[in-house]
């Protein structure tokens, strides 16, 4: 089988496949405060019923209610029916947020899709944001929303960090995390890993892994006991 | 190295109207006749157009777009592809229509002028680089002045500076010993010797697009216009080359990204059918060839599938850089002298699919 050390952090499109049917089932088992994620199949072409094997992972409608650094200070309490009934997800919300901007009187809805790049071999997040009334929103906007050290390296260079994009099956604008490098730090991330596990392993693990990583530049935490639990 | 010459010259001839709802002056004025580049950018036109149209346009904004027949077209596609996926049959001049208001941004990626072309074909660039060498490093640390230097080659239509320019980044090209024999020079390492004596397969950049019909048309003319971008679909997959397979032709490129449409070709489908599980347990030290054995092996898998729908999948027309060229030329030679300034391979496909009752 593979050997870890030669290999280089990346993934075939059948193995994203694999890894995202086993990221998706270990996210509804770790039963935390959001929706599953659900594989959309996409065909090659619009004529051809294709098998499962191309498509996306799909997150949507996520409220994301964030804590801003200045206003650690300024923290009301606010409504859990309110939030239950505008966010997704039950009562146990993740560790770092529980203000809503209640000064704008509108809330932001995000949809992150995880979608295989031919190019890089690996997963790319796509998202998109917008408002209650459907109304996109642009970069800076989602940039304010941002954890202030994804906000320092967006300033740093608008363009390769966050670009938007046609999404790739559904031939819209999205914004998309750039990819470069993921392969050169999974690699880390699982030889760090001192039980040094094969392959089938790390492909089960693969996207839990990228997405404790990737999720954190959006907001998404995973509490840490979680991913220790094997 | 004449074929890129040619290449580089090719131009579309365009006539381009200015839309009525932005006409504010009678007589209407008259369309704009330019010849635009292949390899470069629609928006670039805009240095030409705005002062051309600017006596009618009504005050405001002005943010270029253009559609034909209606369908908006994606400006980071260069012109020459847009002109070859969208034209069956080569409409000189080609009728386009040129907007400067009302941006249809659930559509198209918005486009802040030059600046925004500039930075699409850098991040072409970076990512031909990483399937070419294995990461973007090279593009990455091109200095200021590189970078304005190859942009501005680009835009202008500059073979001789961009050849010299991008010479510097040295991309892993394709070994083609056709086109090494014809040039007294390797400008662009062109049949220069592998980087690490290691490698045993390339990684080619290709962008393909595929228009599907399903009806026949006996002239291309009769071919119904392209009015949704959903009806194109578009494969950016790059296609692996083993070195020393010298006789990789166009065709078996084509085979790797459309298997679909060349089912015909096929052997006997139950003795191409590899069980996936069983490949995978082939033992092997060298990982890169794993993955090889495994994208071949989807590839049987998506023949086995696509089988039953597409036996009377037929393609009409490969056009690349305008030509139709003949599926059994040399792949190496079809990458090394067809490619654009971005070293993307583009080629545009029409296929007919038998008519679906229910989708």
């Amino acid at each position: 089988m593979m050997d870890l050390l030669h290999w280089d952090g990346t993934l075939s499109a059948k193995d994203f496949r694999i890894g995202a049917v086993a990221f998706a089932q270990k996210w509804e088992s770790l039963n935390f405060a959001f929706p599953p994620w659900v594989w959309v199949p996409c065909p090659k072409h619009p004529w051809l019923a294709s098998p499962e094997e191309e498509g996306y992972l799909s997150m949507e409608k996520i409220c994301i209610s964030r804590l801003n650094e200045e206003d650690i200070d300024q923290t009301t309490q606010i409504d859990t029916d309110e939030e239950e009934a505008s966010c997704s997800g039950n009562k146990d919300v993740i560790d770092d947020a529980t203000l809503v901007q209640r000064n704008h009187h509108e809330l932001h809805y995000y949809d992150f899709h995880i979608v295989y790049s031919n190019t890089f071999r690996v997963p790319v997040l796509y998202l998109r944001a917008y408002c209650s009334d459907g109304q996109p929103l642009q970069l800076d906007e989602i940039e304010k929303e941002l954890p202030t050290c994804s906000s320092k390296e967006l300033s740093k260079s608008k363009w390769t960090f966050i670009t938007q994009e046609e999404h790739p099956h559904l031939k819209r604008p999205w914004y998309k995390l750039h990819p470069c490098g993921t392969g050169e730090w999974m690699k880390l991330l699982f030889l760090n890993d001192t039980a040094q596990p094969k392959f089938e392993v790390v492909l089960e693990l693969y996207l839990l892994s990228w997405f404790s990583v990737v999720g954190q530049v959006v907001g998404l935490r995973i509490p840490f006991k979680m991913l220790n639990d094997r | 190295m004449e074929a890129q010459k040619y290449v580089w010259d090719g131009a579309i001839p365009l006539q381009i109207h200015l839309h009525e709802s932005q006409v504010t002056t009678l007589p209407p004025p008259p369309p704009a006749l330019i010849l635009a580049p292949r390899i470069g950018y629609l928006p670039l036109l805009a240095s030409l157009l705005k002062p051309y149209f600017s006596s009618t346009l009504p005050p405001g904004v002005d943010t270029i777009w253009f559609d034909y027949n209606g369908l908006p077209l994606k400006w980071y596609i260069p012109t020459g592809v847009l002109f070859d996926l969208l034209c069956a049959e080569p409409e000189r001049p080609w009728n386009l229509t040129v907007h400067f208001r009302g941006y249809p941004g659930t559509v198209l990626i918005p486009c802040e002028g030059e600046d925004s072309v500039k930075w699409s074909y850098i991040n072409s660039l970076k990512e031909a680089a990483y399937i070419m060498n294995g990461n973007c490093k090279n593009v990455m640390n091109m200095s200021q002045s590189d970078q304005l230097e190859l942009w501005h080659s680009v835009m202008n239509g500059n073979l001789e500076t961009y050849q010299r320019v991008s010479s510097k980044l040295k991309l892993a090209t394709v070994e083609d010993e056709h086109t090494s024999l014809c040039s007294s020079k390797s400008q662009q390492g062109f049949g220069e010797t592998d980087l690490a004596g290691q490698v045993k397969t390339g990684r080619v950049p290709v962008r393909l697009y595929v228009w599907s019909v399903s009806e026949d048309f006996d002239d291309l003319e009769d071919m119904p216009k392209v009015d949704s971008w959903e009806k194109i679909s578009y494969i950016n997959r790059p296609v692996e080359i083993h070195k020393e397979d010298k006789c990789f032709t166009l065709h078996d490129a084509l085979k790797i990204l459309v298997p679909e449409f060349f089912s015909n070709d096929l052997m006997n489908v139950k003795s191409a059918g590899v069980d996936f599980e069983d490949a995978l347990r082939i033992p092997s030290e060298d990982v890169s060839s794993d993955k090889v054995v495994e994208d071949h092996v989807q590839n049987a898998y998506e023949h086995r599938e696509a089988c039953s729908i597409s036996s009377s999948a037929e393609i009409k027309l490969i056009r690349i850089q305008g030509i139709e060229p003949k599926l059994e030329i040399p792949f190496s030679w079809v990458v090394n002298n067809l490619m654009n300034p971005d070293y993307f391979l583009h080629i545009c496909v029409c296929v007919k699919v038998p008519q679906q009752n229910s989708t």
